[in-house]
């Protein structure tokens, strides 16, 4: 899969054959294995390798991109003479300014030899330890077990160069009640997740208990009504709500659209003082990654700062707008939707999740959430099913589990209610955070 | 290409494989953005490859290479058999598939005017103008107009005999506002969310669109939806309109009809059904008056085609026949497991993505009422369309649905709009209390370009036919302001 040195020439070459004024060629190169399992066993197992090259050129303030999977000299010449074509059908865009100058970029570790030579058969035996643990607590056991290797590689005529191989892995699993004739909403389900550069790091066995044991506690769960609840949100369901948030509000171009929470807010408090949110692409606890699609090296860029606005995400574009730098939080070329964060991390606190479940008189706890959606994107309005173990609070401790529910939720008022941060975090869906307990969290039906 | 697929399935059966299918599929896509007046995306993308399935043991594998040389045609039949082999290790229940008779058959979709040959300053000036025409109040602030066009070419053959080539073209359009003014924002889009329209043909589906008046309309509804009242809650007979009729009928019933679903296939990701194979025949889904049918030959839709990746031949089954749930949507693996043909359902996103259970089109057939009759049956109630949010659970009964628009019926008439208007329910109890749909006048099929599932995500094209139609107790509320 590494094989930059003809990558690099052929992108160096699409430069010189676009024509036109100014020419960025990005290459993204994938080989992905994906093992799925379900009912115990493999039912998918799959390899592809591909490659998405996409030159964007500008021609004064048109712009044009083009895109071919087929990384050949002829295929990338004839990509780019077609992005400069429709460049010049394009109309001007009088917010463009240029494509990004070459800038430092940190050197990162993110490529592990060990991980991008994972065999078909050493994936099979994870599934078959892991089957074996849930069977062993009548149970059985879903999920998949993902390995890609891929190469980003960035140039433009300005100079810019970037390139990156990068490996990533995850392992899902979830543990289903094996009982038969239950409804869907009386079969007990567990969750664990895993996801790192560095498959070495997994621990398989301990994933799956963790699954294992969530789905043995949840079994007969009782109904509740839906009404407002303290709740304590393990890591993997606080990621989801965070990952939203990054998505519709933290993004320069939802900012200076009026789209986001944070419009006429910065500097004001709008979280509480134990909330800190950045992006950090360089941070070795989450999926390091040193630069952007527009080869721009990632800037740590604080978001909240103890319950404080601090800003935003930028790309070139974004950025030109208001006369600043890019913070190296560009997309992949044509993205009308703007720049976004993509290494969310979520300060920790001193708090274990026994002693929020300790301090907790009434309440839920979330393993994990489901199907989440926007309701309103400037009002942070979410909704969305909980999922794979939601867990009654009485008189702190856990005293039933409960059928799922559903929550519609302002997220940035919740995220005022804390009462605890957890001291372990956990990387889901990108997002680095802890476990958080709110005073108040508003599910709204019930199954 | 069709040798090239020949190729692999041959060389996938001398590495071992009892069964092989191949598929080469060629993309070609082309897309154009406008934002706020000025072209901001203008995009022309191709996409090719092989994708060789194989069966041993009665496992499964997959594997796929844009690389198209004998090498790596060779090193695909390798592999593929080898990760089958893998996952043979985990003793899987063995795949059998039913019975398809081999098929040598060419298909094309039907269009009259190819949209990549029409001058590209005519489709830059079409989003022009309907940007326009879309950001004349003040209060808009935002206006996103597209268009995309999509043509693929599939060759496709199995190691028992199959020989087939399609070829499918889609196109579509899109206008959406965001008004924004004292705190609130509101979206409208036209001529619906979620990507706007798509179907099966050529330019002359964007020409039948009034995209220009469209663009008009929804600019000004944004801007009264900001000051219009918020959609009160409780429990009221509402109309729902045609386009989120459409997200309705795809998420309570095409997914849950999915049999790959109900054998627990997604149980990992995006869950499972709450249809079980006993409730075949028996299960009361809705009212009398529900009439759901998949039909994959239906002219238009983005679910339409000749052969599905299997090769089986595209047809119309009957899924809820006066309320009573009768059929799913099926592979060949599927079906063999209830004793049934596949209905051919098996359908890839491209050649590097394995064929899985997806809609076709989904279709809820029209009733006998004109939309004026719905309304004038109504003491208090609302009619609410375009998708704004959509959220159902794991196993497709708990749903929530946010719409951009809302209007208030008093009396038998539309007396205003309301904002921010969510209803939800759980999937059998809401359709039992259908009770009105729309005729034939008001049907209409609605193309969905995003509907993903299986890991890595596949996004399938699918199609829904709907009307407006009528509930009558319908919860509303839940969302906060």
């Amino acid at each position: 899969m590494r094989v930059e040195g003809t990558m690099l020439e052929l992108m160096e070459n699409g430069l010189k054959d676009s024509g036109a004024g100014q020419t960025e060629v990005v290459v993204i190169g994938e080989r992905t294995r994906l093992t799925r399992f379900a009912n115990s066993a493999i039912h998918q197992n799959l390899s592809e390798k591909t490659h998405r090259v996409t030159v964007r050129a500008v021609v004064g303030k048109r712009i044009g991109c083009a895109t071919t999977n087929r990384l050949t000299a002829g295929s990338v010449s004839a990509t780019a003479h077609r992005a400069a074509e429709l460049a010049r059908l394009a109309e001007e865009n009088p917010d463009f300014a240029s494509l990004p100058s070459p800038g430092p970029i940190a050197a990162a570790q993110t490529y592990f030899e060990q991980t991008a030579q994972s065999a078909p058969e050493e994936r099979a035996q994870a599934v078959k330890k892991i089957a074996a643990i849930a069977a062993h607590a009548g149970c059985r056991a879903s999920g998949s077990l993902m390995v890609t290797e891929m190469e980003i590689a960035v140039a433009n005529s300005l100079g810019v160069r970037a390139h990156q191989s990068l490996t990533e892995s995850a392992l899902t699993v979830i543990a289903s009640e094996s009982a038969s004739g239950l409804s869907g909403y009386e079969t007990a389900t567990g969750y664990a997740h895993w996801t790192g550069r560095d498959l070495a790091a997994l621990d398989i066995e301990s994933l799956a208990r963790v699954a294992v044991e969530k789905c043995s506690a949840g079994r007969s769960p009782i109904a509740i009504q839906p009404g407002d609840y303290a709740v304590i949100l393990e890591p993997s369901a606080v990621a989801t709500l965070l990952g939203f948030l990054g998505w519709i509000g933290f993004g320069a171009t939802a900012v200076q659209e009026g789209r986001s929470f944070l419009c006429d807010r910065i500097g004001e408090r709008v979280m509480h003082e134990s909330i800190s949110i950045w992006d950090d692409g360089l941070d070795p606890r989450g999926l390091v990654m040193p630069f952007d699609f527009e080869g721009i090296a990632k800037q740590r860029v604080d978001l909240i700062e103890r319950g404080v606005a601090k800003g935003a995400v930028y790309d070139s574009y974004t950025a030109h707008k208001e006369g600043k730098k890019s913070t190296g939080h560009a997309f992949p070329a044509p993205n009308p939707y703007g720049p976004g964060p993509s290494n969310l991390f979520m300060a920790t606190g001193n708090d274990s999740l026994e002693g929020m479940i300790a301090s907790t008189e009434r309440g839920l706890l979330v393993t994990r959430f489901h199907y989440v959606n926007v309701v309103h994107p400037k009002q942070t309005i979410l909704t969305g099913m909980t999922r794979d173990g939601t867990f009654l609070v009485e008189g702190g401790r856990i005293s039933r589990p409960v059928r799922n529910l559903r929550f519609t939720q302002n997220i940035v008022q919740a995220l005022n209610a804390v009462e605890a941060v957890g001291s372990q975090p956990e990387l889901h869906e990108g997002c680095f955070c802890p476990a958080l307990k709110l005073s108040r969290f508003a599910f709204t039906s019930a199954a | 290409m069709t040798e090239l697929c020949e190729r692999a399935v041959d060389l996938a059966l001398r590495a071992g494989a009892s069964y092989a299918d191949a598929r080469i599929v060629e993309r070609e896509t082309e897309s154009l953005h406008v934002k706020n007046g000025k072209v901001e995306g203008l995009e022309s993308a191709t996409d090719s490859g092989l994708g060789l399935r194989v069966l041993v043991d009665g496992a499964w594998g997959f594997a796929a290479s844009a690389d198209l040389d004998d090498a790596s045609v060779q090193s695909i039949a390798e592999e593929a058999v080898r990760l089958a082999q893998a996952s043979a290790l985990t003793s899987p229940q063995p795949a059998s598939l039913s019975e398809v008779e081999p098929t040598r058959a060419a298909w094309q979709s039907e269009w009259r005017t190819d949209p990549f040959g029409v001058p590209m300053h005519d489709k830059i000036g079409l989003l022009l103008e309907a940007d326009r025409r879309a950001r004349q109040r003040e209060e808009v602030k935002v206006c996103e107009s597209a268009l995309t066009f999509f043509r693929e070419r599939k060759y496709f053959a199995t190691s028992e005999g199959s020989r087939i080539e399609q070829e499918h073209l889609d196109s579509g359009a899109s206008v959406k506002v965001t008004a924004i003014g004292d705190g609130e924002m509101q979206e409208r889009s036209y001529p619906s969310a979620l990507d706007g329209f798509h179907a099966a043909g050529g330019w002359e589906v964007v020409e039948s669109l009034d995209l220009l008046a469209g663009a008009e309309r929804i600019g000004g509804e944004a801007a009264d939806l900001l000051t219009a009242p918020v959609c009160p809650s409780g429990t009221f007979p509402v109309i729902i309109g045609a386009s989120q009729m459409a997200l309705q009928v795809h998420e309570s019933c095409g997914h849950p009809i999915e049999l790959d679903r109900v054998f627990g296939s997604e149980a990992s990701y995006a869950g499972t059904s709450f249809l079980t194979p006993e409730k075949l025949g028996q299960f009361r889904y809705g009212s009398k008056i529900v009439n759901i049918a998949a039909d994959s030959t239906l002219p238009g839709g983005l679910g339409t085609f000749g052969y599905d990746d299997e090769g089986v031949r595209s047809c119309r089954t009957d899924i809820v026949r006066e309320g009573i749930f009768c059929g799913y949507l099926m592979s060949r693996e599927t079906a063999a497991r209830l004793g049934l043909p596949s209905n051919g359902a098996m359908r890839a996103d491209g050649w590097n993505r394995l064929p899985l259970i997806r809609m076709t089109n989904v279709n809820l057939e029209p009733g006998n009422w004109t939309l004026d009759e719905m309304i004038r049956d109504i003491k208090h109630g609302f009619l609410l369309d375009c998708t704004r949010s959509w959220s159902i659970d794991d196993v497709r009964l708990n749903f929530q649905f946010t719409t951009e628009i809302g209007w208030e019926i008093k009396d038998g008439s539309i007396v205003g709009l309301v904002r921010n208007p969510t209803y939800h329910g759980v999937t059998p109890q809401f359709w039992a209390t259908c009770d009105a749909i729309a005729s034939k006048e008001f049907w209409k099929v609605w193309g969905v370009v995003g509907c993903g599932k299986g890991e890595p995500v596949q996004i399938m094209r699918v199609g829904h036919g709907t009307a407006p139609t009528r509930f009558s107790a319908v919860r509303l509320g839940g969302a906060q302001e």
